[in-house]
C-alpha cells in the first residue's frame, strides 16, 4: 500500500481546497459604483443624519439599488456611474460642509461570504486607477520655524521676567541675547533655567550676550511633530477630497505616502495636497502710513503685505496664532446674517489669542494665507531646491472683543468665501512645507486596460501550459494541470485574504506562477519515468520518483523563495505585489504539485493492478 | 524523449568560449553605451495621454516646443492612440503643475482633447533611493543564496552557480543595453525573479550530479556531471518550455506597461536554461570539484540529504 494516502491527509487537502474556493469566490462578484457619505470628523453619523441624506437622494429622482446604514457610514450603490456622479454632485452641494461624500466601488460580495471574512483582492493603484504621491516634509523648515516661535517666546519670557535686554536674534543657527550688561546674566540664567529647559545654553565670550541651539532632543522631537502633524493634515485634505479608502503612511523619516485609489480629478487632488499652506493672524497695523510703507519706509515693528485685491497693508510683525494651533473651524451664518466662520484653537492659541484680543478690542486684526511653492533651480550645476513664499492676506476683520478658544470671523464676501475658508483652516495648515517628490498618477481606463490584458495573458498562458501539459505527459499532466488549476485557487484565496495589494506585475507573479509551478510535477514525472526505465513497477516507479524529486523540489524552490523575500524586503509599490504573488505562489506550488497530484494519483493507480503508466 | 547522451561538458571549452564573447560583449555595451535608465532611476516625468484616433505626433512636439518643452520626447505607446511624453528634470516648476501644463499645452486648440492614461513623476532623491534599494536587493539576493547553496552544497558549487546566473544577469543587460530598452523598476524586479529562475534550474543538475557522486563511484567526475546534465535534460527544457510558453503570452497580450518585465524573463530564461546546462556544472568542474568534496558532509549526516 505504497500509493495511498491515510484518510486525514486526503481529507485534509480536499478541506484545503474547499476553503481556498470560498475565500477566492468574492473575486467572481463584480463592483457597484456608489456613493459613500461620512462626517467630516470621522465620527459616525446620526440616525438623523442618515435620514437626510436618505431623503437628499431620494429628491435627485435617482433611485439607488441599495441604500446602507454601516458603521456610522451611509453606502448608497446604483446601476451605473452616470447616476452615481449626479448623486455625489447633489450631496456634494448640499451636505459638503459636514459630510464627506465619497466616490466608491463597492464590492457585490454575498453577505454569507462577507460574513466569514472573505472579500475580493485588493487591487493596486495600477489596476484600478488614482494617484499616489510621495511628499517629502521640509525637516530644515521645521526645525528654524520653531526657532522663530523660541525667539517670540524668549522676548515675551525676558520681559515676564524684568530682564533688560538689547536684542534677540537669529544668527547663524543659534538665537542671540544681546544684554543691556553683564549684570542681567543671573536674571537672564534664571529665567532660562525655568522656561527653556528645551534650550542648549553656550555662553560666549563676550559677557553681556547668551547663545542659545534647540536641544537634540528637541530637534528630534519637532522634527517628529512635523510629520506627525502634516499626516493628519493630510488626512484631514483628503477626507475633504472624498475619497473613500485613502491609504496615508509614514515612509522612513520624513516621507509620507499618499494614495488615492479612484480619484477621477488628479489635477484637483494635487492642488488640494500639492500646495503647501500655512496660515497666521496678525493684528494690523493702524498707526502707520501704508503708503509711506510702500514707497520703502516699512515701519520696524511691521511688515507689509498685499490683501487679495491688491491693496497694500501692514500688520504688526509678531503672529498671534498660527494655523497648526486651529482644531476646528466651521462655516455658517453669524447672529445678524454675514456669513461667517467658526474657529477654535488650541490651549497655546487660545491662551496667546486671550492676551493679544485682550489689549486690543476694535483693532482689525488679518489672517496671512502662506503659500509654498517648490522649485528646483540648477546653480553651478548642483541641484539646489529652493522655496518660493507666498503670502496674501486673504481676509481682516474688526475685534469685536475679547476672545480665545472660540471665535469668529466675519467680513467675508459671501457664503462661499467662508465655506472655502473653513475648509481650508480645518484641511488646516501644514506645520512644515513638504514637496511632493514622487507622483504616480494612473487614470482609470488604463487601470481597466491593465486588468483585462493581465486577465487575458493570464487565461491564455495558463491554456497553453495545460495544453502542454496534457499532450506531453497525458493523463499524468491532466493530474498536474488539475494541481495548476488548484495552485491559482489557493493563490487568489490567500492574496484575498491578506487583503495585499495586487498589481499588475502581481498579475505577471501569477502568471510567472502558473510557467513554474508545474516544475515540480515536470521533476517527479521525469523521475518516475526513469525509475520505469531502469526497470522497476509502476507502483514502485510512482513512489520512488515523489521520493527522490522531494529533495530537488526542496532545494531548487528555496533559491526561488529567497529572492522573492529579498524583492518583497527592498521592493516598492508594484513591485512589492509582484514578490508577494510570487512567495505565495512558490509555497503553495509546492503543497498542490506534491501532494495534490498525489492524492488523485493514489486514487487512480493506488489500489489496482497496473500494467503502464499514462505519462 | 530526451534520451540523450550528449557530452556537455567534454566541449566545455566551446561553450565557456562562447559565454565569455557573449559577456565581454555585454560588458563593453554596457561600458560604452550603458543602460537606459527609466525615470525611475533618473527622476523625471512621463505621462501617458490617450485620444480617441491616431495621434499626430509631429503636430504634438511643435506644440510642446513652442511652449518651452524643448526638451519632451514624444513617443507612440503600444497603439497609434496612446501617446507617451517624456521630460526631464525642470527647474522652476513642481511636479504637480507640469503635468497639467503639459496636458493644457497639447490640449490647446485640439478639436479631439486628450485624455491622461497615467503620470509617473520622480524627484532626483527618490530615484537615488530606488536606485540604491534595487542595488542592495541584487547584492543582498546574491549573497542569501551564496551562502545557502554554500551551505547545502559546496563552495565549489556555489560559485559555479553564482558565476552562471551572474553570466545570465550581465548578458541580458547586455541585451538590454544594445536595443536600447529601458530599464525600470519592474524590469528589474523581472531581473531578480531571474536570478531566482536561473538558480533553480542549476540547483535541480547539481543536485543530481551530488546524487550520482554517490552512486556512481567508478566514474570519473567529468562523466558523472555529464550523465547527471544529460538525465535532467529533459526536465531542464520542459520547465523551460513551460515558463517561456506563460511569459510568451504575457509579453504578446499583457499590455505595453510589462514589456519589458516579459522581455527580461524570456531572454533570461532561454540563458538561464543554456547557461545551467552548459557553463554551471563546468565552472565547478574547473573549480575541481569532486566526489570527495561532497562525502563530508554526508558523513556528517545532513537530514534532508538522507530523506528516502
Amino acid at each position: 500500500m505504497q500509493n495511498s494516502y491515510p484518510l486525514w491527509k486526503n481529507f485534509s487537502i480536499i478541506t484545503a481546497f474547499l476553503v481556498a474556493l470560498i475565500y477566492a469566490l468574492p473575486n467572481l462578484y463584480g463592483e457597484d459604483p456608489s456613493v459613500q457619505v461620512s462626517s467630516v470628523g470621522g465620527n459616525a453619523l446620526s440616525q438623523q443624519q442618515m435620514q437626510q441624506v436618505e431623503a437628499a437622494i431620494k429628491a435627485t429622482g435617482v433611485s439607488s439599488k441599495a441604500f446602507e446604514f454601516k458603521d456610522g457610514r451611509v453606502l448608497a450603490r446604483f446601476t451605473n456611474t452616470d447616476e452615481q456622479l449626479k448623486v455625489a454632485d447633489v450631496l456634494r452641494d448640499s451636505m459638503g460642509n459636514n459630510m464627506t461624500v465619497a466616490l466608491n466601488l463597492a464590492p457585490t460580495t454575498p453577505s454569507w461570504l462577507q460574513a466569514i471574512g472573505a472579500d475580493a483582492m485588493y487591487l493596486g493603484l495600477d489596476l484600478r486607477g488614482g494617484v499616489h504621491f510621495l511628499l517629502e516634509v521640509d525637516m530644515d523648515a521645521a526645525v528654524k520655524q520653531k526657532e522663530e516661535r523660541y525667539i517670540d517666546d524668549v522676548r515675551q519670557g525676558l520681559r515676564t521676567g524684568n530682564v533688560h535686554y538689547q536684542s534677540v536674534s537669529k544668527d547663524a543657527g543659534f538665537i542671540k541675547i544681546k544684554l543691556k550688561g553683564p549684570e542681567d546674566k543671573p536674571a537672564l540664567m534664571t529665567v532660562l533655567n525655568k522656561d527653556f529647559r528645551t534650550l542648549d545654553v553656550k555662553e560666549p565670550e563676550a559677557q553681556d550676550e547668551v547663545w542659545l541651539t534647540l536641544s537634540e532632543t528637541e530637534i528630534k522631537e519637532t522634527k517628529k511633530t512635523a510629520v506627525a502633524q502634516n499626516m493628519t493634515t493630510l488626512r484631514n485634505r483628503v477626507n475633504e477630497l472624498g475619497v473613500a479608502e485613502p491609504v496615508i503612511q509614514q515612509q522612513g523619516e520624513n516621507r509620507i505616502m499618499v494614495q488615492l485609489p479612484g480619484v477621477q480629478d488628479t489635477a484637483r487632488a494635487k492642488e488640494i495636497l500639492g500646495t503647501t499652506a500655512t496660515l497666521e493672524y496678525r493684528l494690523v497695523d493702524v498707526e502707520h502710513d501704508v503708503q509711506k510703507a510702500v514707497e520703502g519706509h516699512v515701519p520696524v515693528g511691521s511688515r507689509l503685505y498685499y490683501e487679495k485685491n491688491g491693496a497694500p497693508i501692514l500688520l504688526d510683525r509678531r503672529i498671534i496664532v498660527t494655523g497648526d494651533q486651529i482644531v476646528d473651524a466651521s462655516s455658517g451664518m453669524d447672529q445678524d446674517g454675514r456669513p461667517a466662520v467658526f474657529i477654535s484653537l488650541n490651549g497655546v492659541g487660545a491662551a496667546k489669542m486671550g492676551k493679544v484680543t485682550q489689549a486690543s478690542v476694535g483693532k482689525p486684526m488679518a489672517v496671512v494665507f502662506i503659500e509654498y511653492k517648490a522649485e528646483t533651480k540648477v546653480i553651478n550645476g548642483e541641484k539646489v531646491r529652493h522655496k518660493e513664499k507666498v503670502e496674501k492676506v486673504i481676509s481682516v476683520a474688526t475685534i469685536q472683543g475679547v476672545f480665545s478658544k472660540r471665535f469668529q470671523t466675519t467680513g467675508l464676501d459671501g457664503p462661499q468665501e467662508a465655506r472655502n475658508l473653513s475648509l481650508l483652516l480645518r484641511a488646516g495648515a501644514l506645520a512644515a512645507p513638504v514637496d511632493i517628490v514622487e507622483e504616480r498618477t494612473v487614470g482609470p481606463s488604463l487601470g481597466q486596460d491593465n486588468i483585462d490584458k493581465g486577465m487575458l495573458s493570464f487565461i491564455v498562458g495558463f491554456a497553453l501550459v495545460v495544453l502542454f501539459m496534457a499532450v506531453y505527459y497525458k493523463l499524468f499532466g491532466m493530474i498536474a494541470n488539475m494541481a495548476l488549476a488548484f495552485n491559482v485557487v489557493i493563490v487568489v484565496a490567500i492574496l484575498s485574504l491578506l487583503q495585499a495589494t495586487l498589481t499588475l506585475p502581481g498579475i505577471a507573479g501569477i502568471i510567472l506562477t502558473v510557467g513554474m509551478s508545474v516544475d515540480a510535477n515536470v521533476l517527479i514525472f521525469e523521475r518516475i519515468k526513469e525509475e520505469i526505465r531502469d526497470g522497476n513497477s509502476p507502483h514502485t516507479s510512482i513512489f520512488l520518483g515523489y521520493d527522490k524529486a522531494f529533495a530537488t523540489i526542496l532545494d531548487s524552490h528555496f533559491t526561488n523563495l529567497v529572492v522573492a523575500v529579498v524583492l518583497f524586503a527592498f521592493g516598492t509599490g508594484s513591485v512589492k505585489g509582484f514578490a508577494v504573488t510570487l512567495i505565495i505562489g512558490i509555497l503553495s506550488s509546492m503543497f498542490t504539485a506534491i501532494n495534490g497530484t498525489r492524492m488523485i494519483i493514489n486514487w487512480i493507480y493506488g489500489t489496482r493492478r497496473v500494467e503502464k503508466l499514462s505519462i | 524523449m530526451f534520451n540523450t547522451n550528449i557530452n556537455f561538458i567534454g566541449n566545455r571549452n566551446i561553450f565557456l568560449t562562447f559565454s565569455s564573447i557573449l559577456m565581454i560583449l555585454a560588458i563593453v555595451s554596457l561600458g560604452v553605451k550603458g543602460l537606459k535608465m527609466g525615470i525611475d532611476f533618473t527622476g523625471g516625468t512621463l505621462i501617458e495621454v490617450g485620444y480617441q484616433e491616431a495621434a499626430d505626433l509631429n503636430l504634438l512636439r511643435s506644440k510642446l516646443d513652442e511652449n518651452n518643452f524643448a526638451d519632451a520626447t514624444v513617443q507612440n505607446f503600444g497603439t497609434a492612440k496612446d501617446v507617451l511624453i517624456r521630460l526631464k528634470l525642470k527647474e522652476g516648476v513642481s511636479s504637480a503643475d507640469l503635468s497639467n501644463q503639459v496636458l493644457e499645452t497639447i490640449n490647446k486648440d485640439s478639436k479631439s482633447p486628450a485624455s491622461i492614461r497615467r503620470v509617473e513623476f520622480v524627484g532626483p532623491q527618490v530615484g537615488d533611493d530606488l536606485a540604491e534599494d534595487g542595488f542592495l536587493a541584487l547584492l543582498y539576493s546574491t549573497v542569501a543564496i551564496l551562502a545557502y547553496i554554500a551551505w547545502r552544497f559546496e563552495w565549489k558549487f556555489s560559485l559555479g552557480a553564482i558565476i552562471a546566473t551572474f553570466h545570465d544577469v550581465i548578458v541580458t543587460l547586455g541585451f538590454f543595453s544594445v536595443l536600447d530598452i529601458e530599464f525600470d523598476l519592474t524590469v528589474l524586479a523581472a531581473v531578480l525573479a531571474l536570478i531566482g529562475y536561473s538558480l533553480n534550474d542549476t540547483i535541480v543538475i547539481y543536485d543530481r550530479i551530488r546524487e550520482s557522486f554517490r552512486l556512481m563511484r567508478n566514474k570519473s567526475t567529468e562523466e558523472i556531471m555529464n550523465i547527471s546534465v544529460n538525465v535532467t535534460l529533459s526536465r531542464t527544457i520542459m520547465t523551460s518550455l513551460t515558463v517561456l510558453l506563460v511569459l510568451v503570452s504575457l509579453f504578446f497580450l499583457g499590455g505595453e506597461v510589462i514589456h519589458g518585465f516579459s522581455i527580461v524573463l524570456l531572454f533570461g530564461v532561454f540563458f538561464g536554461t543554456y547557461s545551467s546546462i552548459f557553463i554551471a556544472s563546468p565552472v565547478a568542474l574547473m573549480l575541481g570539484i569532486s566526489p570527495a568534496d561532497l562525502m563530508v558532509p554526508v558523513k556528517e549526516g545532513a537530514d534532508i540529504d538522507n530523506l528516502p
